[in-house]
C-alpha cells in the first residue's frame, strides 16, 4: 500500500472540513495526516491529506471527495512532481551535559531552537516527513517530552524535471 | 418596512411556491411554529399531516418516486428532526430527490443543549447529498433554491435545510434567484464520445449480450430509450430490484429481476454472457454476490451519472459517466442489430427448466396473492413494498409494465417503508390504483399512518401477507442457522380488520385461497377510504431462487421440485373468519 498525498480545495465555511473527515471515517479510509489552512483564495481552504491505500481505494476516495458539494478540486499529487513540507516542534530533555550536542544536531537538520529552559529545549524543524522522522530518531535518546507535528502540506511543482 | 420585506417563514412559503411544490409532508412543533403560521393561509401548497416524522419522509419518497418530482418534508427541531433520519438514509441509498426542512433552536441557543435541540446537520452529514444550516435570513431563498437544485440534478438525493427559529422570524426583502452557481458541483450529463465509441465496438462484436438495468433508468426517464436499445440489439434485459418497471416485464426480452432472489435464467445469463451492459445500476452486493465471480466472461460497459459508482465493486472495461438517457440517445444510432437467436433460445431453455413457480393449494400462497393483484390491475398499479419476503415475491410475481410503478426500499432495506410510501404515492398518482404490500412485521412499524390514509380518504389497498413471522429472517435461520427460530415469531398481532375499522378504513381477512380474488375485487370497488386485506398465508415458505449472500451462480438454490420437500406448515389461520 502506497502513501498518497491528496490536495483538496474546499469552500472555507462552517462544517466543510467535517464533511471531509466524516467521509474518511464513514467509509473506513485511513488518514495518516491532515493539515488545513486557507489557500491563495480566502473563500477556499486547502486541505492536505496523506492516506494509505491500494490504487482502487485511493480512486474511490478521490471520487467520493469530488462528490462533496463543498469540494471544488481534488488532486492526487502522488504521481506528479510536487514539493512537500512538514513542520514539527519537539520538546526534548536537556541539561548542561547534553545541551551542546542537541544544538549540533539541530544545526545539522537546519532547525531552530525556539525555547530553552534549564531542563529542556524546544526545536522547530521543517522538511519532508523523512527528515522530520530522522530528527525525532536522533533526539529520542535524549528523552523526548512532547512532539507536535503539523502533518504534510504540499503543492504541485510548476516545472517538471529539467526546463 | 418596504413592501417586499418578508419574514423567513414567508420567504419559505414563497420559495416553495417558486419551486412548484404541491405537497409538504410534515409535522409541526415549537421550532417551526412560525413557519406553520405562514402555511396556515396557503391554499397552493397542501400540507399532509402524518402521524410520525418517519412516515412523513417515506411519504415524500413515495410521492417523489411515483411522480419524479422532489419530495418535500417539514418537521420541527430535536426529536422531529431525528425521527426523519431513517427516511433520509433510505432516500440517500435509493437516490430519491428530497428536501427535508428541519426546525432548529434559535441561533443564540445552538450548542447550549437547549430544549429540543439536536445537531441534525452533523447527524445527517453522511446520509444526505448535502445539507445546510441557514444562519441568516438573507441566505434563506438562495439556500432553498440550492437545495432543490442539488436534490434534483445529477444523481438525485436528499438535502436537509436546517432553519433556526429566529432566522425564520427575522425579515429581509424577498428575491428568489433564477439559478444558483455552486463551484464544487457540476454533474456531467453527456457521456464522453470516445467512451461511447469504445462501448459500441464491444457491443457490435457481442453474440451473448445482457442489459443489466437499474433504478438510474427510471430516475433519468430513459425507459423508451432502453426499450429501443434492447429491441435494436435483440438483447435480453435483467433488472435490479430498483430497475423493475424500467422495461416491461411481459416483453419477450425481459428476464425479470437478477441477483439474490432474481430469476434463475437471468442470473445464469449474466454469468454466461459475453457483454454486460450495466445501465444506471451499481453492482450492489445483492446483485453480484461474490464480486470476483460476477459475470466472469463478459466485457463490461457501465453507464452511470455517478463517477463513484464506477468500478466501486466490480471493475468494468468501459465506463461512461453521464445521464442514462443522454448516453443511450447517442449510443443507439451507433450499434448494429445483433444476431442473438441462439443466445435467446438458450435463455428460453433455461427459463423452461427453471421458471419462477410455486404450487397452489387451499391455503394461501403469498405468490398467488401477488399474481392475482397483477391480474386484477393488469400490471398498471403503483406497488409499494416493504422489505423481506413480501418485497421479493412482489418483485418476482408482479409484472411491472411501467416505470415509477415499483416503489420499494432497495438500498437501506427499511421495514415500515411500504405503507407511508403508498400514502405519498397516492397523493401523486390519482389515475392508477396504489397497492401497499406488507408483511405482518413491517406494517406494524408505521401502522400509525392509518390515521393519515383514512383521514385523507385515500383509496389505498393495503395488503398484509401475514405469516406470523419476520419471514425473511426466519428463512435465513431455516437455511443457515439450523432452523433455530430466534425471536422471529410475531405472536401478538392485532386483529387487523378491527384495527382498520377503528381508523375508519375497511378490513378483510381470509386464510382461504379461493377468497383472495373476491376480496381483491371487493377492495377495488371501494374508492373513498383505505382497504386493508389481511391474507393469512402459509407460515413457513421460502423465497426461491436464492443465491446465498456473497455466493455465486453455482450455489443458486432453485424452488424445491415437489411441494412435499417444502414441508409446508399449516396456514396461519388463528382468528381468521
Amino acid at each position: 500500500m502506497k502513501k498518497h498525498t491528496i490536495s483538496i480545495l474546499v469552500e472555507n465555511k462552517f462544517g466543510a472540513l467535517n464533511r471531509i473527515v466524516g467521509l474518511f471515517s464513514a467509509r473506513g479510509y485511513n488518514i495518516d495526516s491532515i493539515s488545513v489552512g486557507t489557500s491563495e483564495d480566502d473563500s477556499v481552504a486547502r486541505v492536505t491529506i496523506v492516506s494509505k491505500g491500494d490504487d482502487d481505494v485511493i480512486e474511490q476516495i478521490i471520487k467520493q471527495l469530488n462528490k462533496l458539494i463543498d469540494v471544488t478540486k481534488v488532486m492526487d499529487l502522488t504521481y506528479d512532481s510536487y514539493v512537500e513540507r512538514e513542520l514539527v516542534l519537539v520538546k526534548v530533555a536537556a541539561n548542561r551535559n547534553t545541551r551542546s550536542e542537541l544544538m549540533q544536531i539541530s544545526e545539522i537538520f537546519r532547525s531552530k531552537i525556539i525555547d530553552i529552559s534549564p531542563r529542556s529545549i524546544t526545536i522547530e524543524a521543517t522538511g519532508s516527513e523523512q527528515k522530520v522522522d530522522a530528527l525525532i530518531k536522533m533526539l529520542d535518546p535524549f528523552g523526548i517530552k512532547e512532539i507536535a507535528r503539523t502533518g504534510r502540506v504540499a503543492l504541485k511543482r510548476e516545472f517538471e524535471g529539467a526546463v | 418596512m418596504s413592501t417586499n420585506e418578508m419574514t423567513g417563514a414567508e420567504i419559505f412559503v414563497k420559495s416553495l411556491m417558486e419551486e412548484n411544490v404541491d405537497y409538504i409532508f410534515g409535522y409541526p412543533g415549537g421550532a417551526v411554529i412560525g413557519v406553520y403560521d405562514a402555511l396556515h393561509d396557503m391554499s397552493h401548497i397542501k400540507h399532509i399531516l402524518t402521524r410520525h416524522e418517519q412516515g412523513a419522509v417515506h411519504a415524500a419518497e413515495g410521492y417523489s418516486k411515483a411522480t419524479g418530482k422532489v419530495g418535500v418534508v417539514l418537521v420541527t427541531s430535536g426529536p422531529g428532526a431525528t425521527n426523519t433520519v431513517t427516511g433520509i438514509a433510505d432516500a440517500h441509498m435509493d437516490s430519491v430527490p428530497l428536501v427535508v426542512f428541519t426546525g432548529q433552536v434559535a441561533t443564540h441557543l445552538i450548542g447550549n443543549d437547549a430544549f429540543q435541540e439536536a445537531d441534525i446537520i452533523g447527524i445527517t452529514r453522511s446520509i444526505t447529498k448535502h445539507n445546510f444550516l441557514v444562519k441568516d435570513v438573507k441566505q434563506l431563498a438562495w439556500t432553498i433554491k440550492a437545495a432543490f437544485h442539488i436534490a434534483s440534478t445529477g444523481r438525485p438525493g436528499p438535502v436537509v435545510v436546517d432553519m433556526p427559529k429566529d432566522v425564520m422570524a427575522s425579515t429581509t426583502p424577498f428575491m428568489y434567484p433564477k439559478e444558483v452557481k455552486l463551484r464544487g458541483y457540476h454533474p456531467f450529463y453527456f457521456g464522453h464520445m470516445g467512451q461511447i465509441n469504445k462501448a459500441v465496438e464491444i457491443i457490435n462484436a457481442s453474440r451473448k449480450p445482457v442489459l443489466y438495468v437499474g433504478g438510474g433508468v427510471i430516475n433519468s426517464n430513459a425507459s423508451k430509450e432502453l426499450f429501443n436499445l434492447a429491441k435494436k440489439l435483440n438483447a435480453p434485459v435483467a433488472m435490479t430490484l430498483m430497475g423493475l418497471g424500467a422495461y416491461p416485464a411481459g416483453d419477450e426480452l425481459s428476464m425479470g429481476m437478477l441477483g439474490m432472489h432474481g430469476t434463475w435464467y437471468s442470473n445464469v445469463a449474466v454469468d454466461q454472457c459475453d457483454c454486460l451492459i450495466a445501465i444506471g445500476s451499481r453492482f450492489d452486493d445483492r446483485v453480484t454476490g461474490n464480486p470476483a465471480m460476477f459475470s466472469p466472461n463478459s466485457k463490461k460497459i457501465h453507464i452511470d451519472i455517478d463517477p463513484s459508482a464506477i468500478s466501486k465493486n466490480v471493475k468494468v472495461d468501459v465506463p461512461i459517466v453521464g445521464d442514462v438517457r443522454h448516453v443511450l440517445e447517442r449510443l443507439i444510432p451507433l450499434v448494429n442489430p445483433l444476431d442473438t437467436k441462439d443466445w435467446l433460445a438458450q435463455i428460453e431453455e433455461w427459463r423452461g427448466e427453471h421458471p419462477l413457480r410455486y404450487e397452489n393449494g387451499e391455503e394461501i400462497r403469498a405468490q398467488y396473492v401477488i399474481e392475482k393483484i397483477y391480474e386484477i390491475t393488469k400490471g398498471e398499479a403503483v406497488i409499494t413494498t416493504d422489505v423481506g419476503q413480501n418485497q421479493m415475491w412482489a418483485a418476482q410475481f408482479y409484472g411491472y409494465k411501467n416505470p415509477r410503478s415499483n416503489i420499494t426500499s432497495g438500498g437501506l432495506g427499511t421495514m415500515g417503508f411500504s405503507f407511508p410510501a403508498a400514502i405519498g404515492a397516492a397523493f401523486g398518482v390519482e389515475d392508477r390504483p396504489v397497492f401497499s404490500i406488507n408483511g405482518d412485521g413491517g406494517i406494524q412499524m408505521n401502522i400509525q399512518e392509518m390515521a393519515t390514509a383514512a383521514g385523507n380518504k385515500l383509496p389505498l389497498k393495503i395488503v398484509i401477507l401475514n405469516n406470523g413471522y419476520l419471514g425473511m429472517v426466519r428463512q435465513w435461520q431455516d437455511l443457515f442457522y439450523k432452523k433455530r427460530y430466534s425471536h422471529v415469531t410475531l405472536g401478538n398481532n392485532p386483529d387487523f380488520v378491527k384495527l382498520a375499522e377503528s381508523f375508519g378504513a375497511t378490513g378483510f381477512v381470509t386464510d382461504k385461497t379461493d377468497m383472495v380474488v373476491p376480496i381483491l375485487k371487493e377492495a377495488m370497488k371501494i374508492k373513498d377510504r383505505p382497504v386493508l386485506m389481511d391474507f393469512r398465508t402459509i407460515r413457513e415458505d421460502n423465497v426461491y431462487p436464492m443465491i446465498p449472500g456473497g455466493g455465486t451462480v453455482a450455489q443458486m438454490l432453485d424452488y424445491p421440485k415437489s411441494v412435499k420437500e417444502l414441508k409446508l406448515s399449516k396456514a396461519h389461520s388463528e382468528g381468521a373468519k
